[in-house]
């Protein structure tokens, strides 16, 4: 029964989020600071983290994969197809999941809690709406743009560690970035990027939001938020990989 | 002026307010006391709509809540100011932008009305070159004035306080105390205060409404309250020694 009551309950809330805003100015206002908090604060680690992937993908290619059966070129095509198929999707999307999932629930938890969310009520402002329509906005809109720089990242980071290891030269990794490319695999991550923004942002915002309690209780919503996020977001993968694929 | 009718409110089976009648004048300040779990602060969260009623009325000036639909709803929200017991003050936003919040989200004035508008309600509340501070930033005493400045940004027609006094030393509350009545006088507001600060009580206790266990127990004003023969009553507002002596006092002055 649980479930079914979260499902519902999570369902009226994005009805009361996706309401006409108030006053539109203040929104776009709100946008432009989420924008920035949400999505251009997370542009560091998001390519820190790809760098050092896009370098373990190369040399775990490069020990696993390369026999005098296959060509060298294999660890350039294979870094890309990983990075653009799963890793700056999928993987990047898991950890956005921990990094701005965990910064939502806890938000609007504290401002639950400390009934700034009832003094918006009181006034007669849609709080739902004003709080956490432009965080979904903000993160749907800038995980496309975190997942063309991530694997633009991860190349890069192929592109030092193969030739540095000795495991294939700048040229040959090159031709492989370049060999066999399927432009259809980039739109296929970015609907995922618009459905897992969708889910990072609306499901920590749906556990901060109704917290009922103190600090501890802030903290368990932010922990189930990151674990929740992170479970629909592999479930979503599963399902769009076989309806996008089929 | 603000009725009850009849209401009671419970939650998961268990009652916290058991019918519950009452009028709130306009222009008064208006004091529910009780013990704490007394059911105080369910009842104002229940006037102002933020607990949904099982049973009863709520009346603003004739207007009943629940045949409202959700824009008129809305629009008499715009009406309430309400002081929460820590402030509530958005921490995201600073002084400034906390007491303009109402008027950016809800009127059309201009960036210089909104200004002047800002600039008389921290005058009123005598906040001074504190504007860039966040809520962080400033003591309780402060928060709780910036609270009521955001409280009456929109020209409110009620004001409703939660423990205004909670967690501010004597002097604090004694000033704030004497903010709230000065505003409820001068803009004639409906004001309900939810407290036990007996000194509240005694000071600015126009109609007091006395809550004990959800149920209504007493209604008066602060000088009935000395001659009640209320036990619950007493035994609450005498409960220290100090308002025992004082009692004991104030009826030798009324005895001679």
């Amino acid at each position: 029964m649980g479930i079914f009551y979260h499902i519902g309950q999570y369902f009226l809330l994005m009805v009361r989020v996706f309401k006409k805003p108030e006053k539109n100015s203040i929104y776009i206002r709100q946008l432009i600071l989420e924008i920035e908090k949400l999505g251009i604060n997370s542009i560091g680690i998001v390519a820190v983290i790809s760098v050092f992937m896009g370098g373990i993908i190369t040399l775990q290619l490069t020990y696993n994969m390369v026999n005098p059966l296959m060509p060298t070129y294999i660890i350039g095509l294979g870094n890309r197809d990983t990075l653009i198929l799963e890793f700056s999707s999928t993987v990047l999307s898991l950890m956005l999941a921990g990094k701005v999932g965990s910064n939502i629930a806890s938000e609007l938890g504290s401002m639950r809690i400390t009934e700034q969310i009832d003094s918006m009520e009181i006034m007669g402002v849609n709080s739902a709406s004003y709080l956490i329509l432009p965080k979904i906005i903000a993160v749907v809109f800038i995980s496309p743009f975190l997942f063309i720089i991530s694997v633009f990242c991860g190349l890069v980071g192929g592109l030092i560690t193969g030739p540095l290891s000795g495991a294939v030269t700048i040229a040959t990794y090159l031709t492989g970035m370049t060999t066999m490319f399927v432009p259809f695999y980039v739109s296929f991550s970015i609907i995922k990027t618009f459905v897992f923004g969708f889910l990072i942002a609306s499901v920590p915002a749906y556990m901060g939001y109704y917290v009922q309690g103190g600090a501890l209780e802030v903290g368990r919503a932010s922990t189930k938020a990151v674990v929740n996020t992170s479970i629909l977001i592999l479930f979503f993968d599963l399902v769009l990989t076989q309806l996008l694929f089929k | 002026m603000i009725e009850i009718k009849n209401l009671s409110k419970s939650f998961e089976g268990r009652m916290v307010l058991k019918d519950i009648s009452s009028t709130f004048d306009k222009g008064k300040t208006n004091l529910i006391i009780g013990q704490s779990g007394s059911g105080k602060t369910v009842l104002l969260k229940s006037i102002v709509g933020l607990f949904d009623i099982e049973e009863g009325e709520i009346l603003f000036d004739g207007r009943n809540t629940r045949t409202m639909n959700f824009s008129e709803q809305k629009l008499l929200r715009q009406e309430i100011g309400m002081v929460f017991q820590n402030g509530a003050l958005f921490d995201s936003h600073n002084v400034e932008e906390n007491v303009r919040f109402p008027m950016d989200m809800f009127t059309t004035m201009t960036a210089g009305e909104k200004k002047a508008r800002l600039n008389f309600c921290l005058d009123r509340v005598n906040i001074k070159q504190s504007n860039h501070l966040y809520p962080s930033e400033i003591s309780g005493g402060m928060r709780k004035r910036v609270a009521i400045a955001r409280a009456i940004a929109l020209n409110p027609k009620y004001l409703f306080c939660d423990e205004p006094n909670s967690g501010l030393d004597p002097v604090t509350s004694i000033l704030i105390d004497a903010l709230i009545k000065e505003i409820t006088a001068e803009f004639d507001i409906t004001t309900i205060i939810n407290t036990h600060d007996m000194n509240s009580v005694m000071e600015i206790g126009d109609n007091i409404l006395f809550i004990s266990e959800g149920q209504k127990c007493w209604q008066g004003n602060s000088s009935q309250i000395f001659n009640t023969r209320n036990k619950k009553l007493n035994a609450f507002v005498f409960a220290s020694p100090f308002s025992k002596k004082f009692r004991e006092i104030k009826q030798m002055e009324d005895d001679e």
